[in-house]
């Protein structure tokens, strides 16, 4: 691994914020940039394979416009920005995949909401990425479309959902990429890729457009380089939406303001339940080693308890799945996408349909949610879990009452290994253990790089906050980011 | 033994918004096939529901009218099944905490007034139509019902025969329509019922294994599928065999109720609340605010019509079938000051011209001021009660006022004294005979005379005067 010099450095390996100021002095266009990021592309995408979709030639077209643009002085918050997006949001014309083979074929017709949105802003998409299977997985290897592999080590996986939009950022094939979070989607790719990764607010960005896996906890956010990118991408995609009835109606504020603001005095809270056997020692090390970090800024460590963590995991596992069978009950050969041609009846059509269209992982929570929600076991299961959600809410509430922000390792592990965890589920949803429980609160998370393993390999730490309180998190994130210990590096690809 | 039946009705009444209970699209029937739709009515992916307040207002109408509590909260749940009209494959409906409880309606029958309890109103989207094609296997997909609002109204266990529930079917379709909520069309869908019924021995209390009937689409039907079904299963049971618990299908022209075999395995819909949507909260101020806009109830009209303008129980019935036609015969009592009058012509020309045409009261090419003002002529003697019968069908072909009819047609009667007096004279002077005839005592002849007057006045004369006068004029009279 090499750290790069500045004056070294390509286009593509910049921040957004660098970015426009290099195109607001002149330095390089719109289309200098997208060249730049489609010369890394070209070089080694097919190593990573981060995308499901490449939209190079609207790229550049879109490029021209935004230097046309910029040459009319009209310069957005993103204008000729490549921004890459998560297989996972409607795109106008453009195929919308979901990682699945059942909607191979699906364009939509309309945008996501944070399409729209980042279009105003005059962002340029380099194009889809990589996902685990209507974002069921935790290392990308459900895509229907093939795994995306860790740019730190191709042999390992990037996390997941997310992978592909992670593993963009940390290639430098887009500036910035937006992913999506149930139960740790944005936050665990984040941290195995070594990049900058939020969950916000349940509420606090419109999930219209959003192909949904589970309702009451999917959330959208963006995968940055660094942290004021990730305050600038908020600001991009934040807000309420009259197209989403779950949406909150609540202030954006600029949350680049709070950035570069200083954190003494504030009350940090370590769960002692997120640091817990089975943590991985190297791990553990490097997130303690950024407790110290923010002590050193003057930040107070206080204990605080989560007493029902120990039931995220299954409270998730239920109410996840539920929704997911209801959700994706859609995709049933009628209408759109995929569909079996050999079925002798509807009721045929419908099951080779399914059968054929979904993956393994898919089927498997379809079934769990089919399970949960039956009659007879829906009180045990899906009312119980719902019950218990309410009490992993409350700890928070509980636990903010004492402290200004939360501290806790974003993923119990590195990145493991291709295939490592495919055949064992229960591993594999064991690496969302301390990201899970953010969803079912619904409060704000943000994934920051803490150092890396002896391997090289990247770590990230989780710092969370109550509701509505992104500011607050960014803040505390950009403080920390500033005083961190360790030297970046960027993948050796 | 005796039998009782036991009933239960769940009516689904449409809602009549102009646009759809989650999405933008119009509601408008009978347009080309999905051209009232749009990703969120179609189930794309990614798209959300949101919800149209219109519809939580016109339940909650319905609601108050039926005497039902509206919950301070309810919420949406998902019912999740297959079907090739069910886009997303599932229906948002309610389920655990619907809109509004414990309702009731009286109903009206020769012995009285019988109380049918509501259990629960709630609201919930329509699904689409499948069109099959009858020369080819392929069958099509209509999504333009899909998201139409519906309300589901569930009544109680409490009808005891087929009139019951035919006049319990009726009361709730008479209020919706009087609320303006509902357009009541039954052969549409718009108003649509299926039926529970059970036996049980008279005199017990434990519920018999009941049946549920489908595909009842008139009033008529209903009552005659009820009756059937009612004689069936006291067939099944007085012949030793047990009632089926399954789905039937009223058949029309046969006048039987099927079994819908294949159909009939227990459905699992696991229900659960929809994510995608938020509890609506419902204060005492919006239903205050709503109660504020309920009009006056059929059954209430019925009874202060009779009451405060003293018109038979009966022809108060006809007059509200209607909130039109309640309004347009109150508007003519208002005009006219004569409430029996006004009640005769409207029961009486007015309705018989209407349903000849197949009009309802909307279309009534006479107004109320008119119709008013033709009373107004009769009371003051321009023209005569024979006169207006005349006239009024006449107003009803052309819409002109009365007197423009009267003075076109000349029919404004003569009651001017001097006027008759000359004609009377000149009548007595062309009959020499029966005058004659009079004067020997044949008062027969009077009758003559009296015709003799009118036809000379092509019947305008005031026809009172004309034997006023002649009872002076006459020899001898």
């Amino acid at each position: 691994m090499t750290v790069l010099a500045e004056e070294t450095m390509e286009l593509c390996e910049r921040t957004i914020h660098e970015l426009q100021q290099i195109i607001r002095d002149g330095g390089a266009s719109s289309t200098d940039i997208v060249a730049s990021v489609f010369g890394r592309i070209d070089a080694i995408e097919k190593s990573v394979h981060a995308y499901i979709t490449l939209l190079k030639e609207d790229a550049f077209r879109e490029a021209a416009r935004a230097d046309e643009e910029i040459r009319k002085g009209d310069i957005r918050p993103l204008t000729g920005i490549p921004i890459a997006l998560k297989d996972i949001y409607c795109t106008r014309g453009i195929p919308t995949t979901c990682g699945s083979r059942i909607l191979q074929n699906f364009v939509a017709p309309y945008d996501a909401t944070i399409v729209e949105k980042l279009r105003e802003a005059g962002a340029v998409f380099t194009g889809k990425t990589n996902m685990d299977e209507f974002a069921m997985g935790s290392s990308t290897e459900t895509s229907w479309f093939g795994v995306t592999k860790n740019p730190w080590d191709l042999d390992r996986i990037p996390g997941g959902s997310s992978g592909g939009s992670a593993a963009a950022v940390a290639a430098d094939m887009c500036i910035a990429s937006l992913g999506s979070d149930t139960g740790g989607s944005i936050r665990q790719p984040a941290a195995l890729c070594g990049v900058v990764g939020l969950k916000p607010t349940y509420g606090r960005v419109s999930r219209f457009g959003l192909v949904a896996f589970a309702s009451s906890l999917d959330q959208i956010g963006p995968f940055t380089k660094d942290v004021e990118d990730c305050a600038i991408m908020l600001n991009a995609i934040a807000g309420y939406d009259p197209r989403e009835s779950t949406s909150v109606p609540e202030d954006v504020p600029d949350y680049r303001q709070f950035l570069g603001r200083d954190i003494r005095g504030w009350k940090v809270g370590i769960p002692k339940e997120y640091f817990i056997e089975g943590i991985d020692p190297e791990v553990e090390s490097l997130v303690r080693q950024a407790v110290r970090v923010v002590e050193g800024l003057g930040a107070e460590i206080v204990p605080v308890s989560l007493p029902h963590t120990g039931y995220c995991l299954a409270v998730y596992y239920i109410i996840a799945p539920a929704e997911a069978s209801s959700n994706l009950a859609r995709y049933d050969g009628v209408k759109y996408g995929y569909r079996n041609l050999d079925g002798r009846d509807l009721l045929e059509m419908y099951k080779k349909t399914r059968s054929q269209g979904f993956g393994a992982e898919v089927k498997r929570r379809i079934m769990i949610g089919t399970y949960v929600l039956s009659a007879g076991y829906y009180d045990a299961y899906y009312k119980k879990a719902s019950q218990v959600r309410a009490l992993i809410r409350r700890d928070f509430d509980e636990a903010f009452r004492s402290c200004d922000v939360i501290l806790t390792p974003t993923t119990p592990t590195p990145a493991f290994r291709i295939g490592e965890k495919t055949d064992d589920p229960l591993q594999m949803y064991l690496s969302d253990v301390f990201t899970i429980s953010t969803n079912l609160a619904g409060i704000p998370g943000i994934s920051v790089p803490c150092g890396y393993t002896t391997t090289g390999l990247p770590v990230g730490v989780q710092f969370l906050a109550g509701h509505f309180q992104e500011a607050k998190l960014l803040q505390f994130a950009s403080a920390y980011e500033a005083g961190a210990d360790f030297q970046k590096r960027r993948p050796n690809l | 033994m005796e039998y009782e039946p036991v009933i239960g009705l769940e009516v689904h009444a449409q809602m009549l918004t102009y646009t759809k209970i989650f999405c933008g699209c119009s509601t408008t029937f009978g347009e080309s096939p999905n051209s009232e739709t749009c990703p969120v009515c179609q189930g794309m992916p990614g798209v959300l529901p949101v919800l149209n307040k219109k519809v939580v207002e016109f339940a909650m109408k319905m609601s108050l009218a039926t005497s039902c509590r509206i919950n301070p909260e309810c919420v949406f749940a998902r019912k999740n099944y297959f079907y090739p009209d069910l886009p997303k494959g599932y229906q948002i409906s309610q389920y655990a905490l619907p809109l509004a409880e414990f309702g009731f309606v009286d109903i009206e029958l020769d012995g009285g007034k019988k109380r049918i309890g509501i259990t629960r109103i709630h609201m919930e989207e329509d699904a689409g139509k499948l069109i099959h094609d009858e020369h080819n296997p392929s069958s099509y997909v209509d999504l333009n019902r899909t998201g139409v609002p519906l309300i589901e109204i569930v009544s109680e266990p409490d009808m005891r025969s087929a009139e019951e529930a035919a006049a319990y079917l009726r009361r709730l379709h008479e209020i919706l329509v009087y609320l303006e909520v509902c357009d009541g069309n039954m052969e549409q869908g718009s108003f649509r019922c299926d039926a529970n019924v059970s036996l049980r021995p008279r005199g017990t209390e434990a519920f018999g294994t009941r049946a549920e009937l489908k595909n009842m689409n008139s009033f008529r039907n209903v009552q005659r599928a009820l009756e059937y079904e009612i004689k069936r299963q006291q067939y099944v049971l007085e012949s030793g065999g047990q009632v089926v618990q399954e789905t039937r299908l009223w058949d029309d022209t046969q006048g039987v109720t099927h079994s819908m075999r294949g159909k009939e395995e227990a459905h699992d819909y696991r229900y659960f609340p929809d994510p995608d949507l938020v509890p609506i909260a419902v204060s005492d101020a919006w239903i205050e605010e709503i109660r504020g806009t309920l009009p006056e109830l059929p059954l209430e009209k019925r009874e202060r019509f009779a009451r405060e303008y003293g018109i038979p129980a009966y022809d108060a019935g006809v007059l509200t079938a209607s909130r039109a036609l309640a309004d347009y015969y109150e508007a003519v009592v208002r005009l006219s000051g004569k409430p029996k009058a006004a009640s005769n012509w409207v029961m009486g020309d007015i309705l018989r011209f209407l349903n000849e045409d197949r009009r309802g009261i909307r279309d009534c090419p006479i107004t109320p001021e008119s119709l008013a003002e033709m009373i107004a002529l009769i009371e003051d003697g321009t023209i005569s009660g024979k006169m207006a019968k005349e006239v009024v069908e006449e107003m009803y072909r052309s819409g002109k006022p009365p007197r423009t009819v009267i003075e076109e047609k000349g029919l404004v009667q003569i009651t001017d004294e001097s006027a008759l007096v000359s004609t009377i004279e000149s009548v007595m002077a062309a009959n020499p005979a029966q005058l004659e005839q009079f004067r020997s005592g044949k008062d027969k002849v009077f009758g003559f005379f009296v015709g003799q007057v009118m036809k000379a006045t092509q019947g305008k004369a005031n026809p009172q005067l004309v034997n006023d006068l002649l009872k002076k004029m006459l020899p001898g009279a």
